[in-house]
């Protein structure tokens, strides 16, 4: 263990006293939250590329809490996947906190939202960060339940409905990963992942880890929001605060779904075809019936929240294929799809701080009078539609490149049928929010304070120059690594476990 | 019979509750003390506890029950609870680990044993405790809040 490893706890540690410190003291110093809000999600992003700096130099680093030693105590494991993924989600939260600033003016007891964000962001980064199989359980309760309460913040009668609807499809789906643990604990009789990976590579081949897979692609599968577990997202995703609905979005379904997924697959019980068959299939059906409910929606984030069952599609097809391609393809459009879905979730939050409404055909020529909104949008549309030279692009190209290696024709020719369905749903949005002609109720509208634009600018310019993740000295720093511990499989465990010793 | 006997349950459940209320209170905070030493421990003690103000507040009503334990004073409880368990675990760098117990583990099966896992158990008893009569404070206020406006 080197002095450096000593950051690990603090992805979690960082993000617990900001949310702790902000419900003890708001009530005194009101201007407290938004600073601390924006300052804790700073650190933690300064704190995760650190964290991809060490990991470039050194590959792995295990930190035991407590000082107890591995296989009993709790490791935390920081490997190029896990700083991949929080920078990622720190980035995203950074943003949203800063665009936070002003949008969450509208609402009461600010303080609260700053305090169950940072709940969020802990669970978040927890589940990223451990090394232990019923620590990221825990992790993705906190994340999820503090998710629940932010999704109900508004408190209108639509909203409670949809956090009540999340909060029972997502305990039902905490309830399949616990059953799985407890599967995997009383077959292997330890927690510690990489102990697990090891173990289950010594016992014979048995029909659990059947079982268990299939309980996990369940309960991890309903936090994705992969298709036949999908119904929650479409409720809970535009009842959120915009800023909440970029977070969740963007990164939690990401971190507590396919982060999980990905890691459990393949590096502790280890992938095999039916497995890669089964991911393929289901992020197929995602991206086909994701796009089709989008196309016809009105309600500008419910069309959001759909395409992002569309867009998750896609990257669990590039994890299910299985080769080097696929999966940094795969990682590299969770990185994309991060910065723009956020982005325009925090574009339709302008909208509503602007208009009071979210309904597309109550807008029109909304450009003229917001150029911010208007010009980052138009980019994160394209960018998701996959328009070259935006982020977009490559990654979706790589997806179906890898698809067409694989020898997989049509999941390939479903991606690039789908990316085409994508491009008409944003030019819809475009064309009935943002071009044509400005209705007269809208004449007073203004363009939305400084914190938000500079948030959505940023995104913008995110997902400009997102395209030289690829170019090799970068794509060696962040994306390579990362889908190298992927397809590295159960030499995770030997890694972590040499490391140790 | 006072205005403060109007309201709550009978004469027999208060009674019985003035009786036993402090007990519970008191079993709640043994059970918090020696949880590093028999079973039971923070959450076990602290759920304990605010089961005896929820008592408290079943038999006398809520005004009795909110003026020994206010709202503002849950919610800084329940702060400071995590505050202090977050804190703990950062002082383990003082050892060189996150978590670490830093402090001298002492003789077994005494009462100042066991190095930073009796404080603990106070923090989290804080926390939960706080927590789980916020949350019966809150529900009883909404039921409240309903009827009022209907």
């Amino acid at each position: 263990m080197t002095p450096t490893s000593h950051i690990i706890p603090l992805f979690v540690a960082v993000s617990l006293a900001g949310a702790f410190l902000i419900s003890l003291t708001a009530k005194k110093l009101k201007w407290l939250p938004d600073i601390m809000g924006s300052l804790t999600t700073l650190i933690l992003l300064v704190l995760s590329i650190v964290a991809v700096y060490m990991t470039n130099k050194q590959g792995t680093f295990v930190y035991n809490a407590g000082n107890w030693k591995l296989p009993s105590g709790i490791s935390l494991v920081l490997d190029p996947l896990t700083s991949f993924m929080l920078v990622t989600i720190n980035l995203i939260a950074f943003l949203t906190a800063v665009y936070s600033v002003n949008y969450m003016e509208r609402f009461t007891s600010k303080w609260k939202f700053y305090t169950l964000f940072l709940l969020m962001l802990a669970g978040m980064n927890g589940v990223v960060i451990t090394g232990d199989m019923f620590n990221l359980f825990v992790f993705l309760e906190i994340a999820a339940v503090a998710s629940y309460a932010l999704v109900a913040f508004g408190t209108e009668k639509h909203e409670l409905e949809a956090a009540f609807k999340y909060a029972v499809m997502g305990t039902v789906g905490s309830l399949f990963i616990l059953i799985g643990i407890v599967f995997l604990y009383s077959y292997t009789s330890t927690l510690n992942m990489a102990d697990m990976a090891q173990i289950l590579l010594q016992k014979p081949k048995a029909n659990l880890t059947l079982i268990v897979s299939v309980l996990f692609l369940m309960g991890f599968g309903l936090k994705a929001a992969m298709v036949p577990f999908h119904a929650w997202l479409p409720d809970a995703h535009p009842s959120a605060p915009a800023p909440i609905s970029a977070m969740l979005s963007g990164v939690l379904i990401k971190s507590l779904g396919i982060y999980t997924l990905c890691r459990i697959f393949y590096n502790v019980l280890g992938i095999n075809s039916s497995l890669s068959s089964i991911l393929m299939f289901l992020g197929t059906l995602s991206m086909i019936i994701g796009g089709l409910l989008a196309i016809g929606q009105w309600d500008f984030k419910r069309l959001l929240a759909y395409s992002s069952i569309s867009q998750v599609g896609y990257i669990i097809l590039g994890i299910g294929l299985g080769t080097p391609l696929g999966i940094a393809a795969a990682l590299f459009h969770l990185f994309n799809h991060s910065v723009f879905k956020s982005l325009l979730f925090l574009n339709s939050g302008a909208l509503e701080y602007a208009t009071g409404t979210r309904d597309l055909r109550e807008m029109g020529g909304l450009t003229q009078k917001m150029p911010v909104t208007g010009t980052t949008n138009f980019i994160a549309s394209m960018s998701i539609a996959g328009i070259p030279p935006l982020n977009g692009f490559w990654s979706k190209l790589l997806i179906i490149i890898a698809a067409v290696q694989a020898n997989r024709y049509g999941y390939a020719l479903c991606a690039v049928l789908i990316s085409i369905l994508t491009l008409a749903m944003y030019i819809k949005v475009l064309k009935f929010a943002f071009l044509g002609r400005l209705k007269e109720k809208w004449n007073k509208v203004k363009e939305i304070p400084r914190f938000m634009s500079l948030a959505m600018v940023i995104l913008a310019f995110i997902c400009i120059i997102g395209g030289i993740l690829l170019i090799p000295n970068i794509s060696n720093i962040f994306l390579k690594p990362a889908s190298d511990i992927l397809m590295g499989g159960k030499n995770y465990a030997s890694i972590i476990l040499e490391g140790i010793q | 019979m006072s205005r403060e006997h109007g309201k709550g349950m009978s004469l027999i459940v208060k009674t019985v509750t003035r009786l036993t209320v402090g007990l519970i209170l008191l079993y709640g905070i043994y059970i918090v003390l020696h949880g590093h030493l028999s079973p039971g421990g923070g959450f076990a003690g602290g759920v304990i506890i605010a089961l005896s103000f929820i008592h408290l507040m079943l038999a006398y009503g809520k005004e009795i029950a909110l003026k020994k334990l206010s709202k503002p004073i849950l919610s800084l409880f329940e702060s400071i609870g995590a505050i202090t368990f977050l804190s703990i675990a950062l002082l383990g760098f003082s050892g060189g680990y996150f978590f670490l117990n830093f402090i001298s583990k002492g003789k077994p099966f005494k009462l100042f044993s066991a190095g930073i896992i009796p404080f603990c158990n106070i923090a989290i008893c804080l926390k939960v405790g706080a927590g789980l009569f916020a949350i019966f404070v809150v529900l009883v206020l909404l039921k409240f809040d309903a009827e009022n406006k209907e």
